[in-house]
């Protein structure tokens, strides 16, 4: 038997070397991660403007970078909805800022066709991130796309999958009288002879918790852009 | 193989066949059915317990001689733990997409009872040459299963193999459907079942009643 002190003296240069190991590899990797993490983010805006096409199609990174700085306008509102000419969506720093809130604005032909606004809110286990896109009229959904959360796979993890992200497509997030009811992800699958099928969302069996989460932060997001929506809407029609 | 003596060959093809260690140990079953949707995530995950499993066999069998008896399996899990999470970085950094698919299933390498497992019965006792063959050995053992299973999963759940379709249209307008149940868990257990049975006819391993 080794003596107590050999083994405080072992495990503390055993932690000291793995720790030195670690931290440098994170360091050195560091900056290619952020590149990796921007672009993820970049392809799930486009993806959610239904720009890209499918998850499965497989373009190059500069592709991605094209495509997003030809189609995208991207740019910063206040809680009026108003556009911050000065700031860019890089510039919001969540913890400092509250009020401003970033647009990403499908442009095709100079035409607006679209916009994507990013959601995020507590599922069951982990702060889920993606991004919500609104056809022009500010109304139906166009895709939904989530690029990080800690839910558990094969239940909430499902969430990024196509088969339920393509049930938010042409979903209303207005009921007639032109009330925001945002949308509504049930249990089990929607009864379509329903009045409220044209904002409901089918469910994922075992994520009853993580679709309930996104139900409250998906409707608290689009509160925060109102105000934008109505602005957007009235210089469409007028 | 004229470069490796007798034992050596053994120590390195054993867990292949007769002594593999999910098909004959049933170890490492968790992520054998979570990577194994699409050949690729099981190819990426085999390299990762390549790695993972020859390093750490290396440098235990290394330290060895210095390790206290008392917290062996702590520190045996720090390095496996830091090898982890070096490979995660890495995937991370140089393939992100893969890393976002197999999510927390790099990070539960940790848990893997092959291992620690090997750590344990075998690093521990041998030379720096033969823990590293162990490890590589162990490594493939496992990850030929993991790519059989996912072959089979992907062929018959998606039609493709590697990310191709192989099954030709005609099937698909003949009424050929492709099977859903492989690509879920159950699926998983469906095949890697069959493996095994196939592996003891092979190897005419009998289990003791």
């Amino acid at each position: 038997m080794r003596s107590n002190s050999y083994t405080l003296g072992f495990t503390t240069l055993v932690t000291i070397i793995l720790g030195i190991m670690l931290s440098s590899a994170a360091t050195l990797l560091k900056d290619r991660q952020q590149l990796n993490m921007e672009l993820d983010i970049k392809k799930n805006i486009l993806q959610a403007l239904n720009i890209s096409g499918q998850a499965d199609v497989k373009l190059t990174a500069e592709e991605y970078q094209q495509m997003f700085s030809e189609k995208i306008r991207s740019y910063v509102i206040d809680k009026t909805g108003h556009r911050v000419d000065e700031m860019k969506p890089e510039d919001i720093d969540p913890k400092t800022m509250s009020g401003f809130y970033p647009v990403f604005e499908k442009v095709i032909n100079n035409q607006t066709a679209g916009y994507a606004i990013p959601i995020s809110g507590k599922g069951l286990w982990s702060t889920l991130y993606g991004y919500l896109a609104l056809e022009r009229d500010c109304k139906t959904v166009m895709g939904i796309t989530f690029y990080k959360h800690g839910e558990t796979p094969g239940l909430g993890g499902e969430i990024e999958k196509d088969w339920f992200t393509s049930n938010f497509v042409g979903k209303q997030i207005f009921d007639p009288t032109d009330k925001l009811v945002s949308i509504q992800i049930v249990k089990r699958t929607v009864d379509e002879s329903s009045a409220e099928a044209y904002h409901q969302v089918d469910g994922i069996s075992g994520a009853t918790l993580t679709t309930k989460g996104m139900n409250i932060f998906i409707e608290q997001d689009l509160i925060n852009y109102l105000p934008f929506f109505k602005l957007a809407h009235q210089t469409e029609e007028g | 193989m004229g470069l490796l003596s007798k034992k050596s060959q053994q120590v390195l093809k054993d867990p292949l066949m007769s002594n593999n260690p999910i098909a004959f140990q049933v170890l490492g079953i968790c992520s054998a059915l979570a990577v194994t949707v699409k050949m690729d995530t099981a190819i990426v995950m085999t390299l990762a317990v390549v790695f993972v499993l020859s390093m750490s066999n290396t440098i235990i069998s290394l330290l060895r001689n210095f390790i206290p008896g008392r917290v062996r399996i702590i520190v045996m899990l720090a390095i496996i733990a830091s090898l982890v999470i070096l490979t995660d970085q890495v995937l991370q950094a140089y393939a992100y997409d893969m890393s976002k698919q197999l999510s927390v299933f790099v990070g539960l390498i940790i848990t893997n009872c092959i291992v620690l497992g090997r750590a344990e019965a075998f690093a521990m006792q041998n030379s720096v040459g033969k823990a590293f063959l162990d490890g590589v050995g162990n490594a493939l053992g496992y990850g030929i299963i993991l790519i059989a299973v996912s072959f089979f999963r992907e062929i018959l759940g998606s039609g493709s193999i590697l990310g191709f379709a192989v099954i030709p249209e005609s099937f698909y307008s003949a009424g050929y459907e492709n099977v859903g149940l492989m690509v879920l868990s159950p699926g998983a257990f469906i095949i890697l079942g069959l493996i095994i049975w196939v592996q003891r006819l092979i190897t005419k391993v009998e289990e003791e009643a």
